[in-house]
């Protein structure tokens, strides 16, 4: 019995991840419109679009190889492999061992990969300035986000996802000015990994500025349908997984009963919420920087993350 | 055991090959000669490699000895289970690059200069593992160097080759006196060559720092570590490309083999700075060497750098198993070294696999300029495909083995925090942060080497009308690369096989991984971290899989090809696509210009004038500028003002002999 349950928040979980996507940016696009006194699109409107992709035939350029091909489902399952592993409504995820933040990032650094891979494929100038640029963007947000890790994992001892959860509500954890900082630098690295404002503007095609939709530029079809999905996803993520690190309250532990689970639900929609509302003043109200200013931003967020670990390391012996 | 049937088997495999390299003399002209030899050396490889395995599982300690070298110890071997290990790596590295070779090698013009040293270099390389006393050691190292660089002089009438192999010949030689002088120390007044004799001498702190330094430089100096990598990027690229594997993939194995068995075995208990000097040079080493790959254009030199980069990996592992071991932190010690010693082996096979790459793509369109390829991915599918796996490995993405062999490494540095001292405290953290750096940058550097090759356009006509490579290099690179998938799905059995020579170390090893639950990898408890490749993988499997099928029933089906897109502007030429150079701009801007003084000059004809405009991008290598230039000048200044002393008259040579013998007998005098 306790399997099933495991086995129905583990496919739960994963379920609700996909459902929850593309109306994650719907709402989004909804609120910023909003925010400029603008109408805006139906909050259902990324739905439609997915579903439009998908009837569409695929336009594919005539020198495009099998990669370009096997991409956007290599992309799409590293991506949701990586949102299904990050605890949402519940922290007993059956399969949480599998891997832990560490290969979270790299799972998600797998995604990139093709995907940068992907933009050089049909050898267009526009391709290979997003894969430059992403390449760019990578080198400094991953590495942030692996001190962020490190910070993480020697205040809770493991670097297991359900470990640190159930670590955060624990007592034990205190105000500490390493997570304060790895917050701060978690959000920078979300920021740029999700090509948000102010480090690249996912409603433009304008060219000197684009990054990740340069990249997807020769995609159509389903193969479109399934990269913007994982787009959504790897947003929905980075919310899940700042929600499950700093914000873990209500989320039904392992083997609950069905109102704990019932809560979790509710809490999670409520944190998914806040942030959405915070993410989208907060780019209705910056504007996009300087493609060469991206990294000190995220130099900034490197060393923030450098500092908390190198705070932890140093604070232990005392 | 004295005289184990291993041991004799692999010295049967090091004679055959001595064999073999003789009978490549006569043989080396003939058209027959180079499958012959490269299929015999293939066999004997093999042998050895299937022997080693065996040896590894059986885990005993052999010795032999032959009554050769210096009459008074005689050539001591000893096959333990870590020279297993190490031979096991030679011997497979061996193996893909003799069949590697049986196709790739016929193009080679003048097989005569490969054919005996490829056979003699192979049996340098396992007697060094073999060696067990200094002098052995020591002769089979030079032994090893000297083929090896008449390897790398096989094309001497290419351009860069002389002064390649010229750096090689002076580094080596440099490196293998460091050796001499580190096994001089360890023996002490008493003169004890025999490996046996220095295990029981604990020789006092001093003298060990001085072996630490001296092994460093000579052990180093081979491996690749900054800032003794010079001549590592210039001499692995010039030999041909099946030797560039084993250069890259295997001796730099063999230098950490020399490292570790000099440090960890002989000199005894490790004191804590050893970590501190050993995690600075590696985590640099780490940094710099993938900068370097970034910013270089030809795709053997690319690798040859991207090889510096690992090597500092592995030396970050060596430098944490030293620092827990030094503070008596077992699991942790063996955490770390375990690490260390499974990159090592991933780093062999995926490096082997990527130069096997680079040499098909070679000898397709007889380019290595990467801003002269593109789209061979249309052109040569399996290869492309073989490298793709090779890419992926090194960039550590799961489910390859790099990311399991990073994986291990990052979870040994989050350990340290309970280290008593500062220095490691605080030099810990940025290491850890200098690999993640420069993990992140092996995945740009790759994404650049396969996007900038592989795919895109042809921009030559080279690359235009390349051919898939032969069925023998096809075969090897397959394998490799299911070598590598494997290795990352279940790396619980690897570690596992890894564990004899870590207990033979440090008399403890990893908890048993193979038999954990559904071949996950726990190195500590399984709530503070556990992997598991495999089912990542099945996980990625199914959700590709499953993504397909529910597209394929709801959606169209239908593909249209057309011409490329780009916005409605597609770019008339193939040159447009972004180059090699083009694609590392972002990083040679953000870690260019303090690390490597990059400075960009754009000139930009004025209005009316028909010249074309030019962006000029100057490096400078500041490692080589720094220490290498100014001592060149040195040297040459002194030789110069030496140089007066070849022209005197008969007197003056006289009498300056004279002078001689009289200023050493005053020395002598006053010393008395």
């Amino acid at each position: 019995m306790a399997l099933a349950v495991d086995f129905a928040v583990q496919g739960g979980q994963m379920l609700l991840v996909i459902v929850l996507a593309p109306f994650l940016t719907g709402i989004l696009q909804k609120m910023k419109a909003r925010l400029l006194r603008r109408q805006g699109p139906s909050v259902l409107q990324h739905y439609r679009d997915l579903l439009k992709l998908m009837r569409k035939d695929v336009v594919l350029a005539e020198n495009a190889s099998w990669l370009f091909r096997a991409v956007p489902y290599v992309i799409f399952a590293a991506t949701w492999v990586a949102a299904a592993l990050i605890p949402t409504f519940a922290t007993g995820l059956l399969f949480s061992w599998t891997a832990d933040l560490i290969a979270i990032v790299a799972l998600l650094g797998t995604a990139r990969f093709f995907l940068a891979l992907a933009g050089m494929d049909v050898g267009t100038s526009f391709g290979g300035i997003g894969s430059s640029r992403e390449v760019m963007i990578a080198s400094l947000a991953e590495p942030a986000m692996i001190m962020i890790v490190f910070s993480l994992a020697l205040l809770a001892g493991s670097t297991q996802l359900s470990t640190i959860a159930q670590f955060m509500v624990s007592p034990a954890v205190g105000l500490r000015v390493s997570l304060g900082l790895a917050f701060i630098a978690l959000t920078m690295v979300g920021l740029a990994e999700n090509a948000r404002i102010p480090v690249d503007n996912p409603a433009t095609h304008l060219e000197l500025t684009m990054v990740h939709e340069a990249m997807v530029l020769e995609y159509s079809g389903r193969h479109l349908a399934l990269i913007e999905l994982a787009a959504s996803l790897k947003l929905l993520l980075y919310f899940s997984l700042i929600a499950c690190i700093f914000l873990p309250w209500g989320t039904a532990p392992p083997h609950a009963q069905w109102q704990a689970y019932g809560i979790g639900l509710a809490a999670y929609a409520a944190k998914i919420a806040l942030g959405a509302i915070v993410l989208a003043v907060f780019e209705t109200a910056t504007a996009k920087m300087r493609v060469f200013r991206v990294p000190t931003f995220l130099g900034a967020a490197l060393m923030l993350g450098l500092l908390g670990a190198l705070l932890l390391f140093v604070s232990r012996g005392l | 055991m004295p005289g184990g049937v291993h041991i004799l088997i692999l010295q049967c495999c090091v004679l055959s090959l001595l064999t073999t390299a003789v009978a490549a003399i006569p043989f080396g002209r003939r058209p027959v000669g180079t499958a012959l030899i490269y299929g015999a050396s293939a066999v004997i490889s093999a042998i050895g490699c299937a022997t080693a395995t065996i040896a590894l599982f059986a885990n005993q300690s052999e010795a032999l000895q032959l009554p050769l070298g210096l009459p008074w110890i005689g050539a001591n071997f000893r096959l333990d289970a870590l020279s297993s290990l190490f031979l096991v790596i030679v011997n497979l590295g061996a193996t893909g690059a003799s069949v590697y070779a049986m196709g790739h090698g016929r193009d080679e013009h003048a097989p005569q200069r490969v054919l005996p040293f490829f056979a003699a270099f192979l049996a340098g390389m396992n007697l060094v593992v073999l060696s067990d006393d200094a002098f052995t050691f020591l002769l089979s190292w030079e032994f090893m160097s000297l083929t090896s660089w008449a390897l790398v002089m096989a094309h001497h009438r290419q351009s860069d080759t002389a002064h390649a192999g010229y750096v090689y010949l002076l580094m080596a030689s440099f490196g293998t006196f460091a050796l001499l002088l580190a096994y001089g120390v360890l023996a002490g007044a008493a003169g004890n060559y025999g490996f046996e004799a220095m295990r029981m001498q604990h020789p006092a702190a001093i003298t060990s720092a001085v072996v630490l330094v001296l092994v460093l430089i000579g052990a180093g100096s081979k491996a690749g570590l900054v800032p003794l990598h010079v001549w590592l990027p210039l001499a692995h690229p010039a030999a041909p490309s099946h030797v560039s594997a084993l250069m890259s993939g295997v001796m730099t194995k063999v230098a950490i083999y020399a490292f570790i068995r000099i440090v960890f075995d002989l000199l005894g208990p490790p004191l804590w700075w050893w970590g501190i000097v050993v995690l600075a040079l590696g985590g640099i080493t780490s940094l710099m060497g993938v900068l370097y790959a970034l910013f270089e254009n030809d795709i053997k030199r690319v690798l040859a750098y991207s090889t510096i980069e690992n090597i500092g990996f592995i030396f970050v592992g060596l430098g944490l198993a030293l620092a827990f071991r030094a503070d008596h932190f077992e699991s942790a010690a063996v955490l770390a070294l375990t690490a260390a010693l499974f990159h090592a082996f991933n780093h062999s096979i995926f490096k082997s696999l990527l130069f096997f790459g680079s040499g098909a793509v070679l000898s397709a369109t007889g380019e290595r300029n990467m801003d002269k390829l593109g789209g061979l991915i249309h052109r040569m599918p399996l290869t492309a495909f073989a490298c793709l796996a090779g890419c992926i490995a090194i960039a550590a993405l799961p489910p390859s083995n790099g990311f399991a062999s990073e994986w291990l490494t990052f979870q040994a540095v989050l350990l340290s925090p309970e280290l008593p001292q500062w220095g490691l405290k605080l030099l810990v953290p940025a290491v850890g942060a200098l690999l993640a750096l420069s993990v992140a940058l092996a995945a740009a550097c790759f994404v650049r080497v396969f996007g900038i090759t592989f795919l895109g356009r042809a921009r030559t006509p080279a690359a235009a009308d390349a051919h898939e490579t032969d069925g023998y290099s096809l075969f090897v690179m397959l394998s490799l690369a299911t070598t590598c998938l494997i290795a990352g799905i279940v790396p619980g059995f690897f570690i596992d096989a890894i564990a004899p020579v870590v207990q033979g170390i440090f008399a403890h090893h990893m908890p048993h991984q193979s038999a954990v639950a559904w071949l996950s990898i726990v190195p500590i408890t399984k709530d503070r971290s556990s992997y598991n490749g495999l089912l990542i993988f099945l996980f990625l499997a199914v959700s590709a899989g499953l993504s397909a099928c529910v597209l394929r029933l709801l959606s169209s089906n239908r593909v249209r090809r057309v011409p490329i897109w780009d916005g409605g502007f597609p770019d008339p030429t193939p040159l447009m696509q972004y180059s090699a150079e083009s694609f590392a701009q972002p990083i040679r801007r953000i870690f260019g210009t303090l690390l490597f003084r990059a400075r960009e000059h754009i000139d930009m004809p004025s209005p009316g004038d028909m010249r074309p405009a030019r962006l000029d991008v100057k490096l400078v290598d500041v490692i080589w500028d720094t220490i290498y230039a100014p001592l060149a000048r040195a040297v040459s200044l002194i030789t110069k003002r030496l140089n007066i002393l070849q022209f005197l008259t008969i007197r003056r040579y006289l009498s300056l002999v004279f002078s001689a013998l009289v200023v050493l007998l005053l020395v002598v005098a006053i010393w008395r």
